[in-house]
């Protein structure tokens, strides 16, 4: 085993996804998140980054190259639970209440009632819907639900929170106040974040390093580390770095989207801690 | 936040105050469609027999007995100084609703077995699934007496295998809609079991089975009324004189003189009928606690 991978959440070499259709969804993709990183994966649909995500999670067989998480192989590592995923819907079941919701995935690792109950009651609390135990996701607001959809994902204390667009379908205002939160809940779980978007300002505003994909086929077009101060709050939005950064995203976006810019689409400045 | 809470509780007081006034309209409005039926029927009844109209059938006592008639003729007696009609009625309803009930249990979980099973193999589902639609093709009067017939040889008795003919009705709808609610589930809550690492076993009960709840209710109403049906038509063929079948055949004879017993009977079958669907309806409300629209 490499050094890198040693303390690595999720490596990756050469890895790539063919379906049998013949697209080629990722091509040698190379990636290493260090602990406590916060990713983002961004690009126009059809990059990859969402079967990317899948791959780390194990949902999805890569055609070649490897991917360990936490050290071992992705499929070890889901059947360690090693990793909790939000995705863009917030996929609760509507015949649970939110804290039975919260809870499932501890009922499937066997946990005792009373740990259960005491751990939903801190998830609840981490994402501010205390109150909520039993009311009915459907009874819930889409921000509501996507935030019991993250009390989910992290109940079990993951070291890697997969999000696939997590906050893709709620409106701006929303969006806003959830990426917020987001930063205080991942401040306080100091778990590891790969983070699927599509919108600039949110991977910038979150993101330790935001990646940048191009599509067909899915490769990583650059990768920009995002040296914005910690703890970020809303007026992190109106620095001038953070402009830069966006800018700096969109640029590459423009550069690996497709056109015949004069860069090479594959300029990967990979940033080593 | 707040707001969303003080909405979500404000809906739960308008639940506790209501509670009573929706009770009160739907008996209200159960009554009005009885009466309206009530109404049509002598109406009609009233109308064709003093304009002399014989289109498209004619009316008469016998072919439209009064409404009051066919009710008073639970009082009469069958034979001669022999028990009011009510009393061999409730009797041959007994019998046949335990056919029913029987039949309905028996092929509600062989339908809900079938569905499980091929929900777990393809092959299994292209290979049964036309075999369990072909079933349903045969006519249920064609394989009646087999049936009978073959069980009796066994020792097995009449009512029980009317209550296989009546399970025989029952499965095809259970299988058909839990078969499609067992796969109704979002397929990214598919992927969220995988991410746990769920067996098959867990992803049924978790999640393909709560899902699909909505559907087998659904399939569980349509059966519990073809179950009833079911068990009439299975007596018939079986000869069984005990049941509603054996009093319809019965009465079918004597239509000519005494056309009141073969409508009361009719509306006992269908009291048997409607007692079964309310059951599963019941059982519906207290299972189902979800999202409005998602209640089948």
């Amino acid at each position: 085993m490499t050094a890198p991978t040693d303390t690595s959440v999720v490596s990756m070499t050469g890895l790539t996804k063919s379906f049998r259709t013949g697209v080629t969804a990722l091509q040698d993709i190379d990636l290493d998140i260090r602990p406590g990183e916060f990713v983002s994966l961004i690009g126009p649909s059809g990059c990859g980054k969402s079967t990317l995500l899948r791959v780390i999670g194990d949902l999805i067989q890569p055609t070649s190259g490897r991917v360990l998480v936490n050290g071992k192989s992705a499929h070890q590592a889901r059947l360690d639970h090693d990793y909790g995923i939000v995705f863009q819907d917030a996929v609760l079941y509507d015949w649970r209440t939110v804290a039975r919701n919260v809870s499932l995935p501890l009922e499937l690792l066997r946990w005792d009632r009373a740990r259960r109950k005491r751990r939903v009651q801190e998830m609840l609390e981490l994402v501010e819907l205390t109150g909520f135990e039993s009311s009915r996701p459907w009874q819930l607001s889409g921000g509501m639900q996507q935030r019991v959809s993250i009390a989910r994902a992290l109940s079990f204390d993951p070291a890697l929170l997969l999000m696939d667009e997590p906050f893709g379908a709620l409106d701006e205002m929303t969006r806003e106040r959830l990426n917020m939160q987001l930063l205080r809940i991942w401040d306080a779980s100091r778990s590891t974040v790969v983070f699927v978007t599509h919108s600039i300002p949110e991977a910038v505003f979150l993101s330790t390093r935001v990646v940048v994909m191009s599509p067909r086929p899915g490769r990583i077009a650059e990768v920009i580390a995002v040296d914005l101060p910690q703890p970020r709050g809303a007026a992190t939005r109106e620095e001038t770095r953070f402009f830069e950064l966006v800018t700096a995203v969109r640029e590459a976006l423009a550069a690996g989207g497709g056109h015949d810019s004069g860069r090479t689409a594959a300029t990967t400045t990979e940033e080593r801690y | 936040m707040t707001t969303v809470a003080a909405g979500v509780e404000g809906r739960r007081v308008g639940f506790g105050e209501t509670r009573i006034a929706p009770a009160l309209r739907g008996l209200a409005t159960f009554v009005l469609v009885i009466a309206a039926l009530w109404g049509a029927w002598e109406g009609y009844k009233w109308l064709w027999e003093s304009t002399g109209w014989t289109w498209p059938f004619l009316v008469d006592d016998t072919t439209m007995p009064h409404i009051h008639d066919i009710l008073g003729a639970f009082r009469e007696p069958v034979t001669t100084g022999g028990p009011a009609l009510i009393h061999p009625l409730l009797d041959a309803a007994w019998f046949t609703a335990k056919e029913a009930l029987a039949g309905f249990a028996l092929g509600a979980v062989i339908g809900f077995a079938l569905a499980v099973l091929l929900v777990h193999s393809r092959l299994l589902e292209r290979g049964l699934l036309p075999y369990i639609v072909a079933s349903q093709t045969v006519p249920i009067l064609a394989v009646a007496p087999m049936v009978v017939i073959g069980l009796g040889s066994k020792g097995i008795e009449g009512w029980k295998a009317v209550a296989i003919l009546a399970a025989y009705l029952t499965f095809f709808p259970v299988a058909i809609n839990a078969l499609r609610g067992l796969q109704s589930a979002d397929p990214r809550a598919f992927e969220l079991m995988e991410s746990y690492a769920s067996s098959r076993w867990r992803v049924l009960w978790r999640l393909r089975v709560p899902a699909s709840l909505p559907y087998l209710f659904t399939a569980l109403k349509i059966s519990a009324t073809a179950s009833v049906v079911g068990a009439i038509i299975g007596e018939t063929p079986a000869s069984i004189q005990d049941g509603l079948g054996g009093a319809i055949v019965n009465f079918n004879q004597y239509y000519s003189l005494q056309p009141t017993f073969l409508w009361a009977t009719n509306i006992v079958c269908a009291v048997v009928g409607l007692g079964l669907f309310g059951l599963v309806a019941l059982a519906e409300r207290l299972v189902l606690r979800r999202a409005p629209e998602h209640v089948a």
